[in-house]
C-alpha cells in the first residue's frame, strides 16, 4: 500500500503511523458531555467501503494528511494534509 | 455417526461413497425462541450450550457464508489461559477447562494438544513482569512457571539464545496451553447443536433487525423475515455492520492480522513459543508446517489480506528467533478481520434493546475463548444474567470509564491495540 502524501508524492506505507479514523478531528467541547466524549474516543462507524482517516507522515515530511481509502480493496484515491481539510 | 478405524478402512475400499452429513440443511423456521446471528465457533458454541447447559433448543444459527468460513477456520489455532487482569484471567481460566473437557463432551476428536506455551524475555524488567504474570496466572488456580536460560534451553534447542539486541534470559512456560484443530472445533459445535435440534442455517444473510417500541421481535434476512424472542448478535469482525442494524455504533475497529504456514518440516518445535519483542509467535502443526504469525497491520481493514511490509516484519522476527528455519518456503499467508475493541477486551452484554445481545471485541484472541464465549454467552442469553467469569465484559465500561480492561496497558485507544 502506498499513500500519496500532498507533499512528498506517492510513499510506501511504512513512512506512516496509522491514527485511525478521521472522527479524531472533530474533537467535542470541554463541556460536550458523556455521550459525546465517549463517541469520540471509542465508537466507530468501521465501514467496510470508503473512508476517511489519518496517517502521520512521521518518517517523510511530519504532516498529518486526511486519506481517502477503501477498507474492502485497500485502494488509495486521494489525501489532503489535515491543516487543509479541516473545517 | 459414529467414526472409526473398520468405517474409514471400508470406506477407502468403496471410494468414500458412504459417509453422509452430520448435520442437517433446514430451511428456516417463521419464528424461533432465540436466533444467534453469525456461524463461526462462537455463534456454534453459543448455540450448543443453549441447547445442552439450559434446554433451549429452538434456535437458529444464521450464517450468511459457511458454517466456520471466518476466523475460526483463519487463525494459529492458541490456547492458553494466561491473562493478568481480572476480568479476564477468571474468564480465560473457565475457558481452558471447557477445552479440556471438549473432546469427550462433544465425542469429537478436536486434536487438543496442551504442549505448553513459552513466553520469552530478554531483560531483568521484562523477566519481573513474566513472574508477576505467573504469579497472577497461579493465583486464578491456572499454571505458570518461570524458567530461566538453561530451562528454556532444555525444551528450546533450535532457537537463537544470543541475539546481540534479544539475548534469551528465560521465558514464562504455560503448560496447559497448547493448540486445537480449529476447524474440528466449529464442526463438533455445529454437530453436537444440531443433534440437539438447532437449525444450521447457512447461505443466509441478515440484512435487517426488526425492532418495535424497544423491544426485538426478529430479523430480516436473504432468506426472508424470521420472528425471533431474542437475537444475539455475534460476527466478529463484521460486528459495526449488525450492530449498526439495531441503530448501534461499536467501540469496535475492524482490523487484518496475518498469519503464515511452511511447508512441512520434520519435528523441530515441540511447544507455542512467543517472541513478544519480536511481535512473533510460533508452533509446529502436527503436519509439520510451522504455523507463526505476528502483530496487525495496524490500519483499518475488511479486505482478509494484507500488506507485505508486515510479512516483511513477521518474517524478520522468525530469522531473528529462528534463523534455522530460514530455507523454510511459506506455503501460504492470510489474513482475519479482527474485531479490535479500544481497550483490547471483549463485550458480552446486553444491549438498549430488550432481547438483543452482543458479543464481539475478540480482537486477536478469539479462538482461545470460543468455548467460554459460548458459554457465558448462551447464560446471559437464557436466564438474562451475566455469567460470573465472564461479567466484567460491559459494552458501558468504554463510556463510563469504569472497568476498563485493558491488558497490555498501552491506554484504551483504538490504534494501540
Amino acid at each position: 500500500m502506498r499513500l500519496p502524501c500532498p507533499l512528498c508524492g506517492e510513499r510506501d506505507r511504512r513512512e506512516f503511523y496509522y491514527q485511525g479514523h478521521a472522527t479524531m478531528l472533530d474533537r467535542p467541547a470541554r463541556d460536550a458531555g458523556i455521550d459525546a466524549w465517549d463517541d469520540y474516543l471509542h465508537n466507530r462507524d468501521n465501514i467496510a467501503g470508503e473512508v476517511e482517516d489519518l496517517w502521520h507522515h512521521e518518517a517523510g515530511c511530519g504532516a498529518w494528511i486526511k486519506v481517502t481509502r477503501n477498507t474492502v480493496t485497500h485502494e488509495v484515491s486521494g489525501a489532503k494534509l489535515v491543516n487543509g481539510a479541516r473545517k | 455417526m459414529g467414526y472409526s478405524a473398520l468405517k474409514i478402512f471400508k470406506e477407502g475400499l468403496f471410494g468414500q461413497k458412504g459417509w453422509k452429513p452430520v448435520w442437517r440443511n433446514p430451511e428456516p423456521k417463521p419464528e424461533y425462541d432465540v436466533i444467534i446471528i453469525g456461524g463461526g465457533g462462537h455463534g456454534l458454541s453459543t448455540a450448543y450450550y443453549l441447547a445442552k447447559a439450559h434446554g433451549i433448543t429452538n434456535v437458529a444459527v444464521l450464517e450468511k457464508g459457511y458454517l466456520g468460513g471466518g476466523n475460526v477456520g483463519r487463525n494459529t489455532t492458541i490456547v492458553r489461559a494466561n491473562y493478568l487482569l481480572p476480568g479476564n484471567s477468571e474468564f480465560y481460566s473457565h475457558s481452558l477447562k471447557l477445552w479440556e473437557g471438549m473432546e469427550q463432551d462433544l465425542n469429537y476428536n478436536t486434536m487438543m494438544s496442551q504442549r505448553g506455551i513459552i513466553n520469552l524475555f530478554h531483560s531483568d524488567g521484562q523477566r519481573d513482569a513474566f513472574a508477576r504474570r505467573g504469579n497472577a496466572m497461579i493465583n486464578q488456580g491456572d499454571d505458570a512457571i518461570l524458567l530461566d536460560r538453561d530451562g528454556v534451553k532444555d525444551m528450546l534447542p533450535m532457537i537463537d539464545y544470543d541475539n546481540v539486541r534479544f539475548p534469551i534470559y528465560g521465558g514464562l512456560y504455560h503448560p496447559r496451553g497448547g493448540t486445537a484443530r480449529h476447524d474440528a472445533v466449529a464442526w463438533g459445535y455445529a454437530r453436537g447443536a444440531d443433534q440437539r435440534g438447532v437449525d444450521l442455517i447457512q447461505n443466509c444473510e441478515v440484512t435487517g433487525i426488526d425492532i418495535e417500541g424497544g423491544v426485538v421481535r426478529g430479523v430480516q434476512t436473504s432468506r426472508g423475515a424470521i420472528r425471533a424472542k431474542k437475537v444475539a448478535i455475534v460476527v466478529a469482525g463484521r460486528s459495526g455492520q449488525v450492530a449498526a442494524m439495531a441503530g448501534m455504533r461499536l467501540p469496535i475497529e475492524s482490523h487484518v492480522l496475518q498469519a503464515f504456514v511452511t511447508e512441512g518440516v520434520k519435528p523441530i518445535l515441540d511447544n507455542v513459543v512467543s517472541f513478544g519483542m519480536g511481535h512473533f509467535y510460533i508452533s509446529q502443526s502436527d503436519k509439520g508446517g510451522l504455523v507463526f504469525g505476528g502483530d496487525l497491520d495496524f490500519y483499518a481493514s475488511y479486505a482478509a489480506r494484507g500488506n507485505l511490509p508486515m510479512a516483511e516484519h513477521v518474517t524478520d522476527a522468525a530469522m531473528t528467533l529462528m534463523p534455522s528455519i530460514g530455507k523454510a518456503r511459506v506455503l501460504r499467508s492470510w489474513g482475519g478481520i479482527m474485531d479490535m475493541s479500544s481497550d483490547g477486551s471483549p463485550i458480552i452484554d446486553k444491549t438498549q434493546t430488550d432481547g438483543l445481545y452482543l458479543n464481539c471485541g475478540w480482537c486477536y484472541g478469539g479462538f482461545k475463548a470460543v468455548p467460554g464465549s459460548g458459554f457465558s454467552y448462551a447464560h446471559l442469553i437464557a436466564k438474562d444474567v451475566h455469567h460470573e467469569p465472564a461479567s466484567k465484559f460491559r459494552l458501558d465500561r468504554f463510556r463510563t470509564g469504569r472497568g476498563l480492561m485493558d491488558e497490555e496497558g498501552t491506554g484504551s485507544q483504538h490504534n494501540l491495540h
